[in-house]
């Protein structure tokens, strides 16, 4: 009720002839926010934006779209919790159809946001699945410092990026200690230096302060101004720096709390190492992205107040630092009060993330597995598009249908935690989706094989 | 000098020469000794079972049947009946109420690699390819597999797997012979061994034999090279199974013994089934060409991305297609697969399977069939259902394995290996409550003794856990 009378008011300031409004109705609205589906419920967009959603029964102003959703789901895209999608056309073997490697001299300098490609098969393909938003990272090369993520769209357009440099993502468990030399011991160390050394640059100037240069989109405004924190370029350097001067420098943003730390760890110890990073480096705004073995460690993730990025559903000890690997990590993470969010670390995380919603329903499901640990429906939801996008800070953007954010919806033909529902209608900031891919062009040339007066490919 | 020609000849050092002579001049032909072919027999046997029906339960039946409040008897080990509720029960036979649940055969994989690419994925245990030489058909994956691998236990829990085929890798051509295993756990690969199945030759075609030897400036090193490696290889392989049948014939000296063309040999002789990793239509349309050329038949192609391409010309020769549900772009050959692959392949009228060739995979196979159902009816395919589509589980699967007459489908005669769902194993929410394999129960959701530990999981963190 208080949500309908607040459509109400929203839209009682008038809608100006011609603005984007639309309202898709009669469906089963899932708002994404951890709450249960809403029976025949509506979501009112404006310019992009989310106006109202959910139990809501208002006046539109005439000429409104309106989109019938009668036995059909409606929830906020899905955003990928941790994913290289943009990264790679192809994973392997095809030079120069991925980006995924980043085996030359710089580390936590790299950029991601400037190498996302739109264009790539996966973009689409996500896209039609109802992957609307994206959080990207790099993958580390020879540093256990991977670089700077970014957080995307995957509009149908050229302009994918939602928010360059949002963060910095470090190796701190098995790869960090292949990377180092072969211990976790000399990650660590790795680790502290590169801090050390980021700490000398900062006392050089001040920062600059995020998001001074005016852009035309809100939505570009990087958290960190440039990469490389220019003014500190020509500051003085200990002799036995290991880090380039450019790698040193995009730390600061880190060191300073500026910038988020995704710090990938699998092992219940290697997981109480990133929680004790805290007390060392009070400033760093730390998430933590695998934590296969979460659940040993639970509560004191919880008491961290540290959030997590996790894989759904690997149960199996797929390497050492794995393992207690459980399905029941999430639940069991989940349960003891930990804010969990759902990714796809090492999992075709390139291509393959149109998952998530599978591996939601997964969770769902194990509910009914006595003696394991599931989560509701509501939250398996949350986990695949809220939560990720509050963890990484954009909460008030997107990942729910919450009244101001934006219009990133998808109308499934079924409850979207089945995988074999299909999204129907997908939308970006408001703005629908072609759902066309490479594969639906292969469908439609292949589905009648019989030979015809052409060959095949004049079809299309 | 074979045995027999040195004891002749030392017989003659030591008896009159004219005796000697005639022995010569007329040697009796030796009668063939047959190899053993199967010097690795299964040990597996059945574990004991109680007679169980279960009632009221929605049956897929594995051969395209749905059965509304079916009734399914298990005794014996075997699939006793099938059927309605008017069914009866053998006296003192345990009864299990399946309202609201779902019955099914056991799930059938067809491309694992369980246990020889165990978990965890550490060097010393992967043994899945035999990457020194492109040809080694000698090579047999039972003997490589670890069967304390930790996988086979989910598969079995949460997959509702109680058949599978163990492969070589696809780094060769010819990547060794395949094992058919059931889901039990043992202490020796025998012990999992399938009784009866038959062996599987492991192909490959395409970018990873390639890679493999091509980077090392070793034959092949592109797919013509792929193509000739393979065909020379099969020359060699009529020619040995000549020498064997004209020694099998006739007698004389047995010819002398090579292992990778026993394997061969196998294939020709029917004994063998071929399954081919293999993704582009243009690539099966090679192989199949290439066994007409020979004279053996390829069983099923494996991760056959582009079947879709060519399902009539797989239809028209009567091979399976072996796919994923979604898996696409990872590499070059998978560059054209389509969501639509499977429910194409079967609306063609082939053979269609889906497999997991993954650890994880082959935990949710069931959901992958749902994803690929929901596809084909989307794209407007005719005749599909939750019941046609199981067939792409258990019978299509069973039918590429050789061993359709024994499991596969929930037909009274049949290994009772049986899957009871606790809903409908098309939704995600959706797992095994009861697994039965043989008529022996081993998994029960609600019995924590009734789950598979591994030798590596004692004493580790999370042993007691379902997975």
């Amino acid at each position: 009720m208080i949500r309908r009378a607040v459509a109400a008011l929203l839209l009682a300031a008038a809608v100006p002839a011609g603005a984007q409004t639309f309202a898709i109705s009669g469906g089963t609205v899932a708002l994404g926010d951890g709450s249960p589906p809403i029976p025949n419920g509506m979501v009112v967009v404006r310019d992009g934006r989310i106006v109202a959603a959910g139990d809501v029964r208002m006046k539109l102003p005439d000429g409104t779209q309106v989109i019938d959703a009668t036995g059909k789901w409606v929830t906020p895209g899905i955003v990928a919790g941790f994913s290289g999608l943009g990264l790679a056309d192809v994973g392997f073997g095809a030079e120069g159809a991925a980006d995924t490697k980043n085996e030359g001299p710089f580390s936590a300098a790299i950029d991601v946001s400037t190498e996302i490609n739109p264009s790539a098969v996966p973009v689409a393909v996500n896209r039609a699945d109802g992957v609307t938003r994206a959080i990207v990272a790099p993958s580390a090369g020879k540093s256990i410092f991977a670089g700077q993520g970014a957080v995307i769209d995957t509009g149908a357009d050229r302009d994918p990026i939602t928010a360059a440099r949002k963060f910095q993502f470090v190796e701190l468990g098995q790869d960090a200690a292949d990377k180092a030399g072969g211990s976790r011991a000399s990650a660590h160390v790795l680790f502290r230096n590169a801090l050390r050394e980021a700490s000398v640059l900062s006392r050089y100037g001040t920062p600059v302060p995020a998001g001074t240069r005016a852009t035309p989109q809100e939505r570009e405004r990087p958290v960190v101004q440039n990469p490389n924190e220019s003014r500190i370029y020509s500051a003085q350097r200990p002799e036995d720096a290991l880090l380039t001067r450019f790698d040193a420098a995009a730390l600061v943003p880190v060191l300073e709390g500026r910038q988020q730390l995704l710090v990938h760890a699998e092992r219940a110890s290697d997981i109480l190492q990133v929680i004790d990073l805290e007390r060392e480096f009070p400033k760093l705004k730390i998430v933590l992205v695998g934590a296969t073995e979460g659940w040993l460690v639970a509560d004191q993730i919880a008491k961290s107040g540290i959030p997590v990025i996790a894989a759904a559903v690997n149960d199996l000890p797929a390497s050492f630092e794995q393992i207690a690997a459980t399905q029941s990590n999430v639940g069991r993470m989940r349960a003891a009060g930990v804010d969990v969010a759902i990714g796809m670390p090492g999992d075709n995380e390139t291509h393959n993330l149109f998952m998530e919603r599978q591996y939601a329903g997964n969770l769902v499901g194990l509910q009914k597995i006595p003696g394991a640990t599931g989560v509701s429906w509501g939250e398996a939801l949350a986990m695949i598009t809220s939560r990720p996008a509050e963890i990484i800070g954009m909460g008030d953007e997107i990942g729910s249908l919450a009244a101001g954010r934006r219009a990133d919806v998808v109308i499934w033909s079924g409850d979207p935690l089945e995988a074999s529902s299909a999204a129907e209608h997908v939308y970006i900031d408001g703005v629908e989706q072609p759902l066309q891919t490479h594969q639906t062009r292969l469908l439609d040339r292949y589905r009648y094989l019989p030979r015809t007066d052409l060959p095949k490919a004049y079809r299309h | 000098m074979s045995n027999k020609k040195a004891l002749l000849a030392a017989l003659c050092a030591s008896v009159a020469l004219s005796g000697c002579a005639a022995l010569e001049s007329k040697p009796a032909p030796a009668a063939a000794v047959h190899i053993n072919e199967d010097p690795f027999p299964s040990t597996y046997v059945r574990y004991p079972g109680v007679p169980t029906v279960i009632r009221h339960a929605t049956a897929f039946t594995g051969d395209g049947q749905q059965i509304n409040d079916a009734t399914v008897v298990l005794a014996d080990g075997l699939i006793q009946a099938v059927g309605g509720p008017e069914l009866a029960s053998p006296a003192g036979a345990l009864e299990i109420d399946g309202t609201g649940k779902f019955v099914t055969p056991g799930i059938i994989d067809v491309h694992s690699h369980l246990g020889d690419y165990p978990s965890p994925g550490v060097s010393a245990n992967a043994d899945g390819n035999e990457a020194t030489d492109p040809v080694t058909p000698e090579v047999w994956a039972e003997h490589s597999v670890w069967p304390q691998d930790p996988g086979f236990s989910r598969a079995l829990v949460n997959g509702g797997v109680t058949t599978l085929q163990i492969l070589p890798g696809s780094a060769n051509l010819f990547g060794g012979r395949s094992v058919v295993l059931k889901n039990v756990p043992g202490r020796t690969a025998q012990e999992m061994k399938f009784p009866g199945a038959p062996y599987g030759l492991k192909m490959a075609c395409g970018e990873n034999p390639k890679r493999v030897y091509g980077s090392h400036d070793h034959m092949p090193q592109t797919r013509m090279g792929n193509i000739a490696l393979a065909r020379e290889t099969w020359i060699k392989a009529v020619a040995y199974k000549k020498k064997w049948d004209k020694y099998y014939a006739k007698g004389g000296d047995m010819p002398e013994r090579d292992l990778a063309m026993d394997t061969l040999k196998g294939v020709l002789e029917g004994k063998i089934l071929v399954q081919n990793h293999c993704y582009r239509a243009d690539e099966m349309a090679n192989m199949i060409d290439m066994s007409k050329e020979f004279g053996y038949h390829v069983t099923a192609f494996h991760h056959a991305v582009e079947a879709y391409k060519i399902a009539d010309l797989l239809r028209d020769n009567g091979i399976c297609a072996v796919m994923w549900a979604d898996w696409y772009g990872f590499k070059m050959e998978a560059y054209d697969a389509i969501k639509e692959n499977i429910p194409l392949v079967h609306n063609a009228g082939a053979c269609a399977i889906v497999h997991s060739d993954d650890p994880n995979y082959i935990q949710r196979l069931n959901q992958e069939a749902s994803k690929a159902l929901a596809d084909g009816i989307r794209a407007g395919l005719p005749n599909l259902s939750e019941a046609v589509a199981w067939e792409w589980l258990t019978a299509n699967p069973a039918k590429a394995l050789g061993i359709l007459d024994r499991t596969g489908t929930l037909t009274a005669g049949k290994m009772a290996d049986v899957v009871l769902w606790n809903g409908d194993p098309f939704s995600d929410y959706s797992r095994p409550e009861r697994v039965w394999i043989d008529g022996a129960e081993m998994y029960d959701a609600n019995d924590p003794k009734k789950r598979p530990v591994s030798d590596f999981e004692l004493g580790q963190p999370g042993e007691g856990d379902v997975k």
